[in-house]
């Protein structure tokens, strides 16, 4: 072993690794945004008394989480031109992320809506709000607060995820890490440094929601 | 010009499945009238109840409140559910307080309060707080207008509960069984709140076991066994003279 550290290559392209951290956090935060959007209607469909809305919501809930992620990336990026739909790389990824995370935060959300009691919607109609007002008002603002920490896992576990937008050349931090070591071969330095990048993020990211957490839990 | 009574009942059945739990039931109340619905577990009292508030559905006959059919309307001969905005309009005719109390839990005791004056009645924010505020100090609670439910005690989410069903000026509130998850050191201040309620003219349909609460607070008591109403009467009269074997069984085993 005879391997010198030096880090100056990393450095000098370090702004070029923060611009990539802030891609890959936007891509996540936009993902988990519309993923939960997805997810609560997927999540009501398959609680849903029609067969057909739920049948849907189960076959999307099933084929997503039983592909790897990758291969959606790729699917999403190589495949469906050939069929027409054409995405550029960024929107190629936010659309897989959003569907990827949609069909996790269904299950997540599924859950939450299983343990509300059901005392609370018929409250809720008892002051004369209407199905959707109950559940817009009472059932979702519960069942959200009660997921949070799921949901904060959620978003960590797609930030992480950007990474692979590499394999689509995202120009995100492990886009970058992987040009610095292939143009300065420092490997070690490179992958250190965008490693403690990924885990600072993650730690400050995960403080932050439990902040946000404690300030919505329900006392 | 005898008044349109406040609450009619005709022929009231309901079903769950195959078992009939509401088989033919008739009630006429007037407003002030404390009517308290005693009985036997599975006799039928809060399906009663949740037909009156439209949470269930039944299966024939009617329920008129103030003289307007709710719930059911009949469309070329066929009865059929009104549909769902309609349903809400009629259920806020009446207010339901429950067997347990259902307080939003994300919300303050103040918002509780103001949700459905806000969402329903379309109120002001402010002027929603003011009616709020106004309920919960009836119920004795406005120093608590900035707890959460999960801040408070049994008997306090009860009288909660009771300010929020109240505030939205129903025509007719129903209780069900509103102490029988309670403390028993915490029944009293519920009851309370209820006689104090019932004192300022309230009509009221209550389903009870509290047996003293009934005797003291009612004008009608009624006691319903499988189903049916089995006697009803004043309350001295049906606790002091009750006709049939199966109300003198019911009040010899219940407690005072």
């Amino acid at each position: 072993m005879d391997y010198r550290l030096n880090f100056d290559a990393v450095w000098r392209s370090f702004d070029l690794l923060l611009s990539g951290l802030a891609l890959g956090l936007g891509l996540a935060i936009v993902s988990i945004f519309i993923g939960s959007l997805i997810g609560l209607i997927a999540a009501f469909a398959m609680l849903s008394k029609n067969k057909l809305w739920r049948g849907i919501a189960v076959a999307y809930v099933t084929a997503i989480r039983n592909t790897p992620i990758l291969v959606l990336i790729f699917f999403t990026f190589f495949a469906l031109p050939q069929l027409g739909v054409r995405l550029g790389k960024i929107e190629s990824f936010v659309f897989t992320l959003t569907i990827y995370s949609g069909a996790y935060l269904t299950e997540v959300f599924r859950g939450g809506l299983i343990a509300i009691p059901p005392g609370l919607r018929e409250a809720g109609l008892a002051v004369g709000l209407t199905e959707w007002g109950a559940q817009r008002w009472v059932i979702i603002p519960v069942m959200i607060r009660n997921v949070l920490p799921a949901l904060s896992n959620n978003f960590i576990s797609l930030f992480k995820d950007t990474s692979l937008a590499a394999a689509i050349a995202v120009p995100e931090l492990t886009f970058y890490a992987r040009q610095i070591n292939v143009n300065s071969f420092r490997v070690i330095e490179s992958w250190t440094v965008a490693s403690l990048m990924y885990v600072f993020a993650c730690y400050i990211i995960a403080a932050g929601l439990r902040l946000v957490e404690r300030k919505l839990a329900i006392p | 010009m005898m008044s349109e009574p406040l609450l009619f009942i005709e022929n009231l059945h309901k079903s769950f499945g195959k078992l009939e739990v509401l088989k033919g039931v008739d009630l006429t109340m007037n407003a002030s009238d404390v009517v308290s619905i005693i009985g036997s577990s599975g006799s039928g009292k809060t399906t009663m109840l949740r037909c009156v508030n439209l949470l269930e559905e039944f299966h024939e006959g009617r329920i008129l409140i103030d003289g307007e059919e709710i719930g059911y309307t009949l469309k070329n001969g066929k009865r059929q559910r009104l549909p769902k905005a309609q349903i809400a309009r009629h259920r806020a005719l009446t207010g339901m307080v429950f067997q347990t109390f259902n307080l939003f839990p994300h919300l303050t005791a103040l918002k509780n309060v103001t949700l459905g004056l806000i969402k329903v009645r379309k109120m002001k924010k402010d002027e929603a707080a003011e009616v709020a505020r106004h309920w919960l100090s009836r119920v004795g609670l406005l120093d608590r207008q900035d707890h959460y439910p999960g801040q408070l005690s049994g008997g306090q989410q009860q009288r909660v509960a009771i300010a929020r069903a109240i505030a939205m000026n129903p025509k007719l509130m129903l209780f069900d069984e509103v102490t029988s998850a309670l403390d028993p050191e915490l029944v009293n201040e519920v009851l309370n709140v209820i006689k104090d309620l019932a004192s300022d003219g309230m009509t009221m349909l209550i389903v009870t076991h509290e047996m003293r609460f009934a005797f003291d607070v009612s004008t009608k008591v009624i006691f319903m066994n499988e189903g049916r109403i089995g006697e009803q009467g004043p309350p001295a009269e049906l606790f002091n003279n009750p006709k049939s074997k199966r109300l003198a069984e019911f009040i010899q085993n219940s407690t005072f």
